[in-house]
């Protein structure tokens, strides 16, 4: 084989092989969620049960933290930064989650729902 | 000692007689070489100086001072007074916060009984990680021994996350490392040591390391506040025992979803709001708590 022919192939095998791949890995779907005093937006995160999902976190504040203890799933949200958790729901129901960084007055009242649903 | 009998047979006697609560493994061992004097403390705790909240406390101007009155008027003196932090509650104003913080000084320098000990809660220190309460309070942990109790008092606050740290941890088990196994170590904490409810913020993140650094000794009892109730629970032989607050009550772990207070009640003021009384008797390692009212019904 010539080296042109060569390099076509695998070059021809690389993009295939990158096509499997992307096809094997399950799409994770991202929800974005900005953390501010005293709120998370979406305060609500509607999740389907056995559904991946990446959460993704900022805030223009101070440090605030995300902690869902039903799931076991927690980070610290610094500003400037993206924050990402993976969460595969095992099970239906409203979740409670909560900032866990004491971050002012209203710290103790900033709190969420995760409804996960069939 | 015979002034301990004295002081029980008097609550006894008032009605007033506390439970009692023994550290596990006390009967094991006796106290080689330590002084064994009993004797009494108070402990206070979430007094929330600052508060603002008719329905949850019409006199929150007032309350703190009426237990200060509370206290001076004991038929017994204490060997000391201990508050276990939420001095203040918190503001996002430094200047405020310092205000709070001396305003509550002040108030409390009225305490007949000049042995007091103060500690921060994450309402004091979280957002300036301690500093204003240090500037009025000094360290915000420290050990001191008191006929033949060591005494420890942790800060699980002055990190907005809830965690003891690495460097308090270093120094809690050098302290530790230099006690005997039977010790009498009593633990002052604001935030519960133990998971008692993480989804209601009433855990300490790395908590279960400082319980695994106590856990070899064998007469640990701690004591603290955060929950703004009257709590009770073992980590194997060690007694946590939390205390009210002087602000507003909140429901008990798990009554409900979330975490909430409990309204001020018109029929029953200061109702669920109060401070204890703490009679150690060292040789047993046994704690028998009295818990007071703000104001006698």
């Amino acid at each position: 084989m010539n080296p042109e022919r060569r390099r076509v192939l695998a070059a021809g095998i690389a993009a295939l092989a990158g096509t499997a791949a992307v096809f094997a890995q399950p799409q994770e779907k991202v929800i974005r969620i900005t953390a501010r005093k005293f709120e998370f937006v979406p305060g609500k995160i509607e999740l389907k049960k056995g559904e991946p999902v990446v959460l993704e976190f900022t805030t223009a504040d101070v440090l605030m933290g995300f902690n869902a203890p039903d799931f076991k799933v927690r980070t610290d949200i610094a500003p400037g930064q993206v924050a990402r958790v993976r969460l595969t729901p095992d099970r239906t129901g409203e979740f409670e989650y909560f900032c866990d960084n004491f971050c002012g007055e209203g710290h103790e009242t900033m709190s969420g729902t995760i409804h996960v649903t069939a | 000692m015979n002034e301990s009998i004295d002081r029980r047979e008097f609550l006894k006697l008032a009605g007033l007689g506390g439970a009692v609560f023994a550290s596990g493994l006390a009967g094991c061992a006796s106290m080689a070489g330590a002084k064994q004097d009993d004797f009494y403390f108070v402990q206070l705790s979430d007094t929330h100086w600052g508060f603002k909240g008719p329905a949850l406390n019409p006199d929150a101007d007032g309350t703190l001072q009426k237990a200060v009155a509370a206290v001076n008027a004991l038929s017994f003196e204490p060997d000391f007074i201990v508050f276990t932090g939420d001095l203040t509650h918190t503001t996002d104003d430094p200047k405020e916060r310092r205000r709070r913080l001396a305003e509550f000084r002040d108030i409390v320098g009225a305490l007949k009984n000049k042995n007091v000990r103060f500690m921060p809660g994450e309402h004091d220190a979280s957002l300036d990680n301690g500093e204003a309460w240090k500037e009025l309070f000094g360290p915000s942990y420290y050990t001191f021994d008191h006929k033949g109790v060591h005494f420890i008092a942790v800060d699980n606050v002055s990190d907005a996350s809830a965690r003891l740290g690495e460097t308090q941890l270093v120094w809690l088990k050098a302290d530790l490392d230099k006690q005997d196994k039977n010790a009498r170590i009593v633990v002052f904490a604001h935030r519960p040591l133990f998971d008692l409810m993480p989804q209601w913020d009433w855990a300490t993140r790395d908590g279960a390391q400082a319980m695994e650094l106590l856990m070899p000794y064998r007469n640990v009892t701690v004591f603290y506040g955060h929950i703004h109730q009257e709590n009770h629970h073992m980590t194997g032989h060690i007694a946590h025992h939390s205390a009210k607050s002087l602000i507003f009550p909140l429901i008990a772990p798990g009554s409900q979803p979330k975490r909430a207070p409990v309204a001020w009640d018109p029929a029953q003021p200061y109702k669920g709001l109060g401070f204890r009384g703490v009679d150690a008797e060292v040789q047993k390692a046994e704690y028998e708590i009295t818990e007071y009212p703000v104001i006698k019904v």
